[in-house]
């Protein structure tokens, strides 16, 4: 698809309710969608339940297939499925971490993870599914090692941020921890060889054409070498590293500010997410949904990056989350404090 | 909370007469009617303040002028001055102004919240932090906070 050429429109194929308080996040089962596997989702609420969704392979329609319930006591604010698609990793405003099996179709709540002062804003597993890392109100970031026998022991307590950290996510392939956080920085962290000892190697501020205001979230490109981040300060921010650098024994390439797309958003960015095609989709307290692609000129040095597409009122309010699938037909998912999911197909203007 | 009161002896001012809203007779009894200052302004004025047995009205935290409001937009604005510069009370005042706001207005109202500028030693804190929902929404589900809410909050259902 030649995004540069053509002029596109986000269609909407389906709006899921079923949650009775608004909706946080969403994740979409990396294991889904390749294979004759239907697409599954993971979606967290303030109504303390996690509902698992999926698309009917035959009529194409989406069904709730479970719900978890019963076992936070307050909101659900984030989730994340491991790499194999097995686990789901649920974090709550009741300080815990919940870990479900997925026992072809039945969702049991194998381990709970404690440990946190108050509420966990957000968790994610690395690359390989051996680490697991949350993050919390606490201002602390913790990385969990994954044992066997639904085990998990914490190997690391990170302090550095000095406010609530908003937001944990791995680098797509490589053990680098980054976290953005209330205090309007994002932070990178590296272990040692083991992954026994964790600290801060980089820290992207305001003196580094950072954040000025609360960092929501960020997302990386499909190489990894490009990361986004989006802001309370109406801002989205592209970084990029070496790539080469970055896996060559020197260890650590750091990243620097080539972009910033301002000038788009009216009110608070609270997600961002870029597709495997190169699309950044963002979801914003306005109610819209924005697609940015990066202008593909030659001899232009720095990157730069024009809009794609706007999605006025594409939910009736604040849009939390954007989330696209894997799988071979990519669609994008959104989760609202409306309460509902809505599934949308980018397609060509005819 | 006899002893160690914030603001011990806080100027209360008279409250201003309650307007009946103007609305011309001639006007389609079926056509949307738009929110005004007014209406959001008699949805906030009787909170109770959170340490004295008067209004925010009464002690000028909030004045009529303090509302700005689009109804085309969906947006409002209300600017609260607290009693004192170093008030503590301050964030728990916003939240009451932020939950009546959201008890009562139709769902797809954009509400900002803020202290006047100048009026407060924390100005910037005190407004990310009543400005983050999600540090709202969890403190929210703190029952004694919610108590403390729901307790200003109670006269102005009257």
């Amino acid at each position: 698809m030649e995004l540069l050429d053509g002029r596109f429109e986000l269609k909407e194929i389906a709006k899921l309710e079923g949650h009775t308080d608004r909706v946080w996040s969403l994740a979409w089962n990396p294991a889904t969608g390749v294979g004759g596997i239907p697409l599954v989702f993971a979606s967290c609420s303030g109504d303390k339940t996690v509902r698992i969704w999926e698309q009917s392979p035959s009529s194409g329609s989406w069904n709730c297939k479970a719900v978890l319930e019963e076992t936070h006591t307050r909101t659900v604010r984030s989730c994340a499925w491991s790499p194999n698609g097995k686990l789901l990793a649920t974090a709550s405003f009741d300080a815990t971490t919940a870990i479900w099996e997925n026992t072809g179709g039945d969702y049991e709540c194998v381990s709970t993870l404690e440990g946190h002062e108050n509420e966990i804003k957000s968790v994610a597993w690395n690359a390989s599914g051996s680490l697991l890392a949350t993050c919390s109100r606490d201002r602390t970031v913790w990385i969990w090692e994954v044992l066997p026998g639904n085990e998990y022991e914490c190997v690391s307590v990170l302090q550095g941020h000095t406010q609530d950290v908003k937001m944990v996510q791995w680098h797509p392939t490589m053990d680098l921890l980054f976290s953005c956080s209330y205090d309007n920085t994002v932070k990178v962290w590296a272990g040692d060889d083991d992954n026994d000892d964790w600290h801060c190697v980089q820290t992207l501020d305001e003196s580094n054409n950072g954040h000025s205001s609360t960092v929501w979230a960020l997302s990386f490109n499909a190489t990894g070498d490009k990361m986004v981040s989006c802001s309370d300060d109406l801002t989205l921010k592209i970084w990029e590293t070496d790539e080469t650098k970055l896996h060559s024994e020197a260890g650590y390439s750091p990243w620097r500010h080539t972009c910033t797309l301002s000038g788009y958003h009216d009110r608070t960015i609270f997600s961002v997410h870029w597709s495997r095609n190169g699309i950044i989709a963002s979801g914003a307290a306005d109610d819209a949904i924005r697609l940015f692609v990066e202008n593909q000129e030659k001899g232009i040095d720095r990157s730069s990056f024009q809009l794609l597409f706007k999605k006025e009122k594409a939910h009736s309010m604040d849009v939390n989350s954007v989330q696209w699938s894997p799988g071979e037909k990519v669609l994008l998912a959104s989760a609202s404090d409306d309460g509902t999911i809505r599934i949308w197909e980018l397609v060509p203007i005819s | 909370m006899v002893s160690g009161l914030i603001n011990a002896n806080p100027v209360v001012y008279q409250k201003k007469e309650r307007r009946a809203r103007n609305t011309p007779c001639d006007s389609d009894e079926y056509a949307v009617e738009s929110i005004d200052q007014l209406e959001i302004f008699d949805h906030i004025r009787d909170i109770k303040d959170p340490e004295h047995p008067y209004s925010l009205e009464e002690l000028k935290v909030i004045t009529e002028d303090a509302v700005e409001v689009d109804d085309g937009l969906s947006y409002v604005r209300v600017t609260f001055t607290p009693t004192v510069e170093h008030c503590s009370m301050a964030t728990i005042i916003g939240l009451c102004l932020r939950v009546k706001l959201m008890r009562s207005l139709p769902s797809r109202y954009k509400v900002d919240i803020r202290v006047a500028p100048g009026s407060h030693a924390t100005e910037a804190a005190v407004n990310k932090q009543l400005n983050d929902k999600e540090r709202v929404a969890a403190a929210l589900e703190n029952p004694n906070l919610l108590d403390m809410v729901d307790e200003c909050l109670a006269p102005s259902y009257s």
